[in-house]
């Protein structure tokens, strides 16, 4: 009888253990992710240890201690704290002494825990539902094919009916004689009105394609060549809203706009180094895809993604130049996106859309001469004030545009 | 008539060949359009390693830049702590500036109120990201970091020259104290 209470206690027990281990789970997840996940991943090296199965390595009570004031033992020179102090370049763990000892034990079930492999059900039905719906399409085809062809053969059928009882009753059918008539096309090329106004028409028409030809020589709007490294723009500019000025920050300051050196890139890649992002599989840039656009920054940049470290054998990335104005046009990015304030898309189009990033503007000297033309100044800069104001009093405006201020004068631009 | 067929046929294909996208337009002529001097970051055959871009000569400061003292260390982090001030007052112009600033190269991550959820967080892209008012510092201990990088954050002293790290660190501070409230 207590044997069988036992029982009963067990498998009453059991699921709401299981149960509760998962909520412990969660709890530790979220803690993890709040608080440890900048500098630790559960199964590769990162500023700190991998996490996965640190319990079998230490002791709990010393994780325990170790979490909530490690500083303080390193003090106290306790060797195994001391120890990964110096394997981790000596980088200092920040003391998390606000957890409780559940809390962290909460922790450190999440690193233990290994997801259940996700149920095979689930994705067959998954593919019997895309199916499904192929099938639908299908079915749907092949019943307009069938009543088509009945339609035909029906047609068929009544024209024979009807001829049947036309001969029945006596009526004769006789296909309509065919009468002498000049072709069109000779009809056309007699009328000599017709013809003039045709020639005309070819005449301006291959003006007007072949001027639209020579006038698109050396305008590369539309230029998208393909890069060393697949970045996305997309991705990077668009999904995750990171700045222009972020990579490009010589934009800001400087005449060029700059390619971010890769330490730029690093300065995120060194912590995310697979792609976990939306896919898009009609084009074949998947996560693999990513991922192993990521591994060859690595390689550039000479980043041992296992060790952590810097191997310091570097590789220039050949990026292909896009907007490239001739040598003898001066531009200068300072002056339009910092002082102006220009938003960076007004030249460069959608960036945040592109996933092949691709010459928006012709970047001709039309081009600019028109916008200088429409854009006013802003009369709020101080540079710009006096000389504003006298120019506007002179030109009887409330507004000056670029050209007023001498914006489209020859020297602005070649010198 | 045969001739003319063919004429048009080729004037097609030339069209369609100007426009791969993957290569640039033709030029005709294109004097001066070249630069003769080489180009930042063209190859070139004048340097050994065939990059026209080099790395400064070492023990040379580039113009404008102030050699930093504090090393790149724990003990160097504390010191910058406690001991380096800034040299700009504050002021509305400089916080205007480091709000500018730090919305293009902090909040991206640090969000923009400095709570440590920002775009790349809240996408977990990043994860574990401290609220400034989780971490006692200072000034000088985030011009520290804006110059070195500290643990997955990554150096910005390129991104970022002196006076506009100060400015940036004037705004955290600022940000720091809002959100005590």
């Amino acid at each position: 009888m207590l044997h069988l209470k036992r029982i009963l206690l067990v498998t009453l027990l059991l699921p709401s253990f299981g149960f509760s281990q998962e909520e412990d789970v969660q709890a530790g997840k979220a803690l993890f992710n709040a608080n440890c996940a900048a500098c630790h991943q559960l199964n590769r090296k990162a500023v700190g240890p991998a996490l996965k199965g640190v319990t079998e390595k230490y002791d709990r009570e010393w994780l325990y201690k170790w979490i909530k004031n490690g500083t303080q033992m390193i003090k106290d020179g306790d060797p195994q704290a001391v120890a990964i102090w110096e394997e981790y370049n000596r980088a200092v763990m920040t003391n998390y002494p606000q957890f409780s000892n559940e809390q962290i034990d909460n922790i450190l079930a999440y690193t233990n825990y290994t997801p259940p492999a996700p149920a095979a059900a689930v994705a067959t039905s998954a593919e019997t539902v895309s199916q499904g719906s192929d099938i639908s399409v299908n079915i749907i085809l092949a019943v307009t094919i069938v009543i088509f062809t009945i339609l035909i053969v029906m047609l068929f059928l009544v024209q024979r009916t009807l001829i049947k009882i036309a001969n029945a009753s006596g009526v004769k059918i006789e296909p309509e004689p065919r009468r002498n008539i000049k072709p069109l096309w000779k009809a056309v090329v007699e009328n000599q009105f017709i013809m003039f106004v045709l020639v005309i028409g070819f005449l301006l028409s291959s003006a007007y394609f072949t001027y639209g030809y020579l006038m698109q020589i050396g305008i590369d709007q539309g230029y998208a060549p393909i890069q060393p490294i697949h970045y996305s723009h997309k991705i990077h500019a668009g999904a995750n809203q990171i700045e222009c000025k972020y990579c490009h920050s010589s934009a800001r300051v400087s005449k060029h706009s700059g390619i971010p050196s890769l330490n730029v890139c690093m300065n995120c890649h060194e912590y995310i180094g697979e792609y976990n992002g939306e896919e898009d599989l009609e084009n074949g840039y998947t996560k693999d895809f990513y991922t192993n656009e990521i591994k060859k920054l690595y390689s550039a940049v000479g980043w041992d993604e296992e060790n952590q470290v810097y191997t310091g054998n570097t590789q220039p990335v050949k990026w292909i130049r896009i907007h490239n104005l001739p040598d003898f046009v001066y531009f200068n990015h300072a002056q339009h996106a910092q002082v102006a304030k220009i938003e960076c898309q007004t030249c460069h189009g959608p960036v945040e859309e592109m996933e092949i990033l691709y010459q928006y503007s012709p970047l001709t000297m039309g081009w600019c001469i028109d916008c200088h033309r429409e854009s006013n100044v802003d009369k709020d800069n101080e540079y710009y004030q006096k000389v504003h104001e006298e120019l506007s009093k002179k030109y009887g405006v409330e507004k000056l545009t670029v050209a007023q201020l001498g914006g489209i004068e020859c020297a602005k631009c070649h010198y | 008539m045969r001739n003319s067929s063919i004429l048009i046929l080729f004037i097609g294909l030339t069209l369609i060949s100007c426009f791969d996208p993957s290569k640039p337009n033709f030029q005709y002529f294109p004097d001066m359009y070249e630069s003769l001097a080489y180009e930042t970051y063209a190859e070139s055959d004048g340097f050994s390693n065939g990059i026209e871009a080099q790395v400064p000569v070492e023990g040379t400061i580039p113009r404008g830049w102030e050699p930093y003292d504090y090393p790149d260390s724990n003990e160097g982090y504390e010191m910058a702590k406690s001991n380096l001030l800034s040299p700009l007052d504050i002021s509305d112009n400089n916080l205007s500036q480091g709000k500018e600033l730090y919305e293009i190269y902090c909040s991206v991550c640090h969000g923009d109120k400095g709570d440590g959820m920002g775009i790349l967080a809240q996408r977990e892209k990043f994860l574990g990201i401290p609220a400034y008012i989780d971490r006692e510092i200072t000034p000088g201990s985030i011009y520290h970091v804006l110059m070195y990088g500290i643990n997955a954050m990554g150096s910005h002293a390129g991104q970022v020259n002196e006076e506009e790290r100060w400015q940036i660190a004037q705004y955290v501070m600022k940000l720091r104290e809002e959100s005590k409230k």
